[in-house]
């Protein structure tokens, strides 16, 4: 009798299956992909999920008017704590900000911009980078010359001045954050992807498409990118952390996202004041948020970083 | 020697050249600094007069031109709020940003080269386990929230230390005595701020003196010294520490690149009257001279920098001034 095809897969068992499922799933970083994950729905289910408007100030309760300002109607309740503590809430679980509006809504939102500004900075980033870094170490000689002088240049750079100064002349914006934030950090993908090529096109796949005839951007896009993607997804996931840091830190400075927008980073910075008379809560939320979102980002970096780069499996 | 630190001085030069180049262009492809200035609704003749002194009105190959040149000869342009050059008024502030950066740097490694040779000489013990949180929680937490953390907790709640700005010590530059006063009073002022800058950079100190402890462990000499049975305690007090700071040390320096970074939101939490803080009051005053004239100062002293560490490299081991 024949073997069939339905007789080989059925030495698998389900059970087996599951196991081996379970066995690669537990390889995985779980707790930064649910926190990531989270943040990821969180940002793009903001619009259904969120309990209040981002921009505008929470209706308070006639109730709520009277016992604090003896007055029957009132346009919004400031400051208000965190359900738990006293004068706290369940309609704003987190309390609500200096203009009444409700602090967990802003933050879901908040989540969206850190989010889109973090992923497209690195992803124009890191295209800009990888094309050079790879246009660099393959095409060689003038080239190589030309664009690692100026990477290294603008590596000396630090980051963060150099995003102000363009974002002094520019103007704040979320799309101009995202602008800047590519403009500064590409240079970190070509030097890196730059010393990746040299090694690759020696390699004999080079070589021989070489003496086939293939042409250079052929080449370029078909056998070097592929192979220096392991190096370029190591970077992007360590540089979404930095990217999410540098977008706070440049909307607490007042040149990232403007207000109104609900900028995790400008949340911090509008509740320094009220911080001061002792209202923690109005910054501690944004800030936890932000280090959860660069702690998973890290952490699945630091994971990618150990599977995809042989050299730094043993340490 | 000579010819190394030759090659390495025309490095810098090229550079520098590169630096202030890329900073004149991106800034004009970026926009208009006179956009920054000019507020919705202000005078056109104002804009334009405006335009007019900073010399925007002319050919880009004549302002690049007298870019250069007002650069070569140490002018950085004035600021337009204080008007004073804005060399003057960097040095001015400087010494604070040093003693601010110096605290930290501190602080950084007394938190993170121990912990980080405990971790290497521990590998995948609960010493190896602590030290990769540390050093994960330094770099994802960012200093700005752990610096409002520390103003809640024992600025506000406590009232340990106060919160804002450096204190009464100055660095004045005709009057020696205040150089050492300057740097050896107002302790208080200066635990927070240095505390939450240094935070950031103890994460990559542990982990760049963990992997260099490794790295120095692996190697035949130390292998050859423990053949020799000679005791743990010394192999690692007298052969392996002192090889494996040589690492640390270049991060150490590398560090204040990205020291400048964090600095700034540290020094605006905290009011600390640093270069940092400066730039921000560049910001807030819309004072472009001044944004641009710090951050050209900070890559001309980044330059320098380096420059320095690697003639200090060549002098210390003679690999690198043979290599090239």
């Amino acid at each position: 009798m024949a073997i069939t095809f339905d007789d080989v897969r059925s030495v698998t068992t389900n059970a087996e299956r599951a196991r081996r499922l379970f066995g690669y799933m537990r390889q995985l970083p779980m707790i930064p992909l649910f926190v990531l994950s989270l943040l990821g729905f969180v940002a793009i289910f903001a619009d259904v999920i969120a309990p209040h408007s981002e921009l505008d100030p929470v209706k308070p309760t006639s109730a709520q008017c009277q016992a604090l300002y003896g007055a029957p109607d009132c346009p919004y309740l400031e400051d208000v704590p965190p359900f738990w503590s006293e004068g706290g809430s369940l309609t704003t679980p987190l309390g609500t900000d200096f203009l009444g509006r409700d602090v967990l809504s802003r933050l879901m939102y908040g989540a969206r911009i850190s989010l889109i500004v973090a992923l497209m900075g690195t992803v124009v980033a890191g295209t800009i980078g990888t094309l050079l870094g790879v246009i660099a170490g393959y095409m060689g000689r003038w080239w190589d010359q030309v664009i690692m002088r100026v990477t290294d240049a603008w590596l000396t750079l630090p980051s963060l001045v150099f995003a102000i100064l363009l974002l002094s002349v520019r103007g704040p914006g979320m799309w101009n954050v995202v602008l800047v934030l590519a403009l500064v950090f590409w240079s970190r993908y070509s030097r890196a992807v730059r010393g990746e090529v040299l090694a690759l096109r020696e390699r004999d796949f080079v070589k021989l498409a070489e003496i086939n005839g293939i042409s250079k951007t052929r080449i370029i896009f078909r056998h070097l990118i592929p192979n220096v993607m392991n190096t370029v997804m190591v970077l992007f996931s360590l540089q979404v952390g930095v990217a999410v840091i540098i977008e706070a830190s440049l909307s607490f400075l007042g040149v990232g996202v403007p207000p109104p927008e609900p900028s995790w980073g400008l949340m911090l910075a509008q509740e320094r004041d009220a911080m001061m008379e002792g209202k923690w809560w109005l910054a501690v939320f944004p800030g936890i948020c932000i280090s959860l979102l660069v702690l998973s980002a890290n952490m699945l970096g630091d994971w990618l970083r150990v599977r995809l780069d042989p050299q730094l499996r043993n340490r | 020697m000579q010819k190394y630190v030759l090659i390495r001085a025309l490095y810098s030069v090229i550079t520098l050249w590169l630096l202030v180049t890329i900073v004149f262009t991106m800034v004009r492809l970026s926009g208009d600094p006179v956009e920054m200035k000019g507020e919705i609704g202000s005078d056109p003749a104002y804009t334009q007069q405006l335009r007019h002194d900073w010399g925007l009105d002319q050919p880009y190959y004549v302002q690049y031109a007298s870019f250069l040149a007002n650069l070569v000869r140490g002018d950085f342009g004035h600021s337009f709020e204080k008007s004073l050059p804005v060399t003057t008024i960097y040095f001015q502030r400087l010494p604070n940003s040093l003693k601010l950066g110096f605290a930290a740097f501190v602080i950084s490694i007394v938190i993170g080269v121990p912990l980080g040779m405990l971790s290497a000489l521990k590998v995948n013990t609960w010493w190896d386990s602590l030290g990769k949180l540390v050093a994960l929680l330094g770099l994802s937490v960012p200093g700005f929230f752990v610096g409002l953390v520390l103003i809640i907790i024992f600025g506000v709640n406590l009232g340990w230390f106060p919160v804002l700005g450096k204190g009464q010590s100055a660095f004045v530059a005709g009057e020696p005595s205040t150089w050492v006063t300057f740097w050896f009073r107002d302790w208080g002022h200066l635990a927070m701020p240095a505390f939450a800058l240094g935070w950031y950079f103890s994460g990559a100190m542990l982990r760049i003196s963990r992997s260099g402890m490794l790295d120095v462990l692996g190697t035949d000499y130390v292998k050859l010294v423990r053949l020799k049975g000679v005791p743990e305690a010394i192999v690692i007090a007298k052969h392996a520490l002192k090889n494996s700071l040589i690492p640390i040390l270049t991060i150490a320096g590398l560090n204040l690149v990205v020291m400048l970074n964090v600095a700034i939101v540290i020094e605006v939490i905290f009011n600390w009257p640093g270069v940092g803080l400066l730039l921000y009051d560049g910001l807030t005053n819309r004072d472009f001279p001044m944004v641009q004239g710090v951050v050209l100062m900070s890559g001309v002293i980044i330059v320098l920098l380096n420059f320095t560490i690697d003639v200090l490299y060549a002098c210390v081991d003679p690999r690198v001034r043979l290599s090239r």
